[in-house]
């Protein structure tokens, strides 16, 4: 079971920092320095907040966020149904490949939901037909016709 | 949207940021030394990319499950096909939601065309809040079902070799 990172007490700027760091960076070339001057705060007391939060795990990314249809690759969300008891050895074979970037059990008939990140727009479906090839189970592939909305801010 | 094409040095700034950025006082420098590119050609690199939406954008990406956000529900609606762009822009516009998108159904075993990732402090909040989409819909709403994740299997993220 996933459960929480060990909570870390956060301060004002924390919190100003995990708030205002969401919206973006600058692309200068002191941007800590930017930020810092636009809290009221010094570079080297932000980079040390940043160094904390990054590795307390309360930041689980920073840094530029890719668009993968964009950089040309292919993108998709599929889903396998699996009996409880098979569900470890898919498990293994599903993660092995390279182009799997998240998955997840989920409380369905449809229990193992992952998500496909290629190189080419091609590769998703070769994808998918290998590990239906591999694991004996079909791949219902998903792939995002419109999307509507991307970004949820999480304000502290 | 541009018409920007990967080359070779694009390549080597994505790979060498894609982990993130390193916290230093001059971190284009450093992913610059990194690749043998200058701050400056690494600047003008990323901004090219940040203007035609390669990089959504620069900045942080906090863990919702540490900032108390534990629950996050998968909610998945069979909606009428051809209302789903007004439904999905009036879901994706509520302020729990993220990810909206409308997908294939795949039947009999997949009858939802429309996904919203609803998030919220615990599971009965994201449940508070999938029944209030479904008010909002009405009789729009065919059909829904929320699939929380029980565990995390993989997470490495969007990567390039």
């Amino acid at each position: 079971m996933r459960r929480k990172i060990d909570p870390i007490e956060l301060d004002d700027l924390d919190r100003q920092l995990i708030n205002e760091l969401q919206n973006g960076f600058p692309v200068s070339e002191r941007p800590f320095h930017d930020v810092a001057k636009q809290l009221g705060s010094d570079e080297k007391t932000v980079l040390a907040k940043l160094t904390r939060l990054r590795e307390s795990g309360v930041l689980s990314r920073f840094g530029p966020m890719y668009h993968a249809e964009r950089m040309g690759g292919g993108l998709t969300l599929a889903a396998l149904s699996i009996p409880e008891d098979d569900f470890d050895r898919v498990n293994d074979i599903v993660n092995a490949f390279p182009e799997v970037a998240h998955n997840y059990k989920r409380e369905h008939e449809l229990n193992m939901w992952f998500v496909l990140a290629t190189e080419t727009p091609e590769r998703v479906e070769e994808c998918c037909h290998e590990i239906t090839e591999a694991t004996g189970y079909q791949v219902y592939n998903m792939p995002k016709k419109q999307e509507f909305f991307i970004g949820l801010r999480f304000d502290v | 949207m541009s018409n920007w094409q990967m080359d070779e040095t694009d390549r080597k700034i994505i790979k060498a940021t894609q982990e993130g950025l390193p916290l230093v006082e001059a971190p284009y420098e450093a992913v610059g030394a990194e690749i043998g590119l200058s701050g400056d050609e690494v600047r003008q690199r990323l901004n090219a990319m940040l203007e035609a939406g390669v990089i959504r954008r620069i900045g942080a990406v906090p863990n919702h499950y540490a900032l108390g956000y534990t629950a996050n529900g998968m909610s998945t609606w069979d909606v009428p096909d051809e209302k789903v762009k007004e439904i999905g822009e009036k879901i994706g516009a509520l302020d729990f939601v993220s990810h909206c998108y409308e997908r294939p159904r795949h039947q009999p075993i997949w009858n939802y065309n429309l996904f919203a990732m609803v998030h919220g402090k615990d599971k009965e909040t994201c449940m508070k809040r999938v029944e209030m989409i479904a008010h909002m819909l009405g009789e729009d709403d065919r059909g829904h079902e929320v699939l929380f994740s029980s565990k995390i299997l993989k997470k490495t993220g969007l990567r390039i070799a």
